[in-house]
């Protein structure tokens, strides 16, 4: 199965810039549908990025967040070619992993 | 603070549980939650459940914020489509250790919060949902205490209507 995370890891010597797109309904549980059913609620809770065996960054989530939700931030260090690990687990226990190298 | 003892168990619980993980159920899906959990302080359950931001920020922080102009958000005026209202945020602030997205008018003001350790920069861009025309507020924990940014997006189409 594809991932649903898709990650860009951008080295720029001093600090690499990461860019993650997920694909989630991010059903904020507030929303009907056509028949005016409340759509339950289905949304990425936490959202972690590690590397070198260290977290560098940790998203905790609500159904506030847009779907097919995408976050940007840098951190300091990060070498091209090695790998940025990425995982997220949802409201119902649902869970994604991907590695991105590092470019 | 009431609850370190809890957290502590927890954690040594979490721990146990995500080495077992690892060591059996590598390969299963579910075994990856404990370990994420392990590794990470708990998911803020009760402050995504608050209704206003002031109880949100109460229970994610246990204190209040000040408003700050080293806190810089970028926001746009209007947003056409509520759904999707891409806001960042940059601070000089030193010692960052959490940004918080806030909207005022949405069923649950917290949005977002993001941990940031020790050399990840303390500028975060995202996507969020407004349900209405309302106020933004951006949250930067540095050096203990909470600094804060505002701001009013005004929404044309409300992102969680029905």
């Amino acid at each position: 199965m594809a991932s649903t995370i898709r990650v860009r890891a951008t080295s720029s010597g001093e600090t690499t810039e990461v860019q993650a797109l997920i694909q989630h309904p991010m059903d904020s549980g507030f929303i009907k549908d056509a028949k005016g059913e409340i759509i339950p609620a289905h949304f990425i809770q936490q959202l972690t990025f590690e590397y070198d065996g260290k977290n560098v960054f940790t998203a905790d989530w609500g159904g506030g967040v847009s779907k097919d939700p995408y976050v940007k931030f840098a951190f300091k260090g990060g070498k091209k070619g090695d790998e940025l690990k990425v995982s997220w687990v949802d409201n119902k226990g649902a869970t994604d992993t991907t590695t991105a190298k590092i470019q | 603070m009431t609850d370190v003892g809890f957290s502590a168990t927890r954690r040594l619980i979490l721990q146990g549980a995500g080495a077992v993980a690892l060591l059996g159920l590598g390969n299963l899906p579910f075994g990856l939650t404990p370990a994420l959990a392990a590794a990470n302080d708990k998911y803020p359950e009760e402050a995504f459940k608050a209704k206003s931001e002031a109880d949100a920020i109460k229970a994610l922080y246990g204190k209040t914020a000040e408003p700050s102009d080293k806190v810089k958000m970028d926001a746009p005026e209007i947003a056409e489509n509520g759904a999707v209202v891409p806001i960042s945020v940059t601070t000089t602030l030193a010692d960052v250790t959490s940004i918080s997205f806030l909207v005022s008018e949405n069923p649950v003001a917290l949005v977002a919060s993001y941990k940031i350790p020790a050399g990840t920069l303390p500028n975060v861009a995202n996507r969020i949902k407004m349900a209405r025309t309302s106020n933004v507020i951006v949250v930067v924990e540095a050096g203990g205490k909470l600094y804060s940014a505002n701001k009013e997006v005004k929404v044309t189409v409300g992102g969680c209507g029905g």
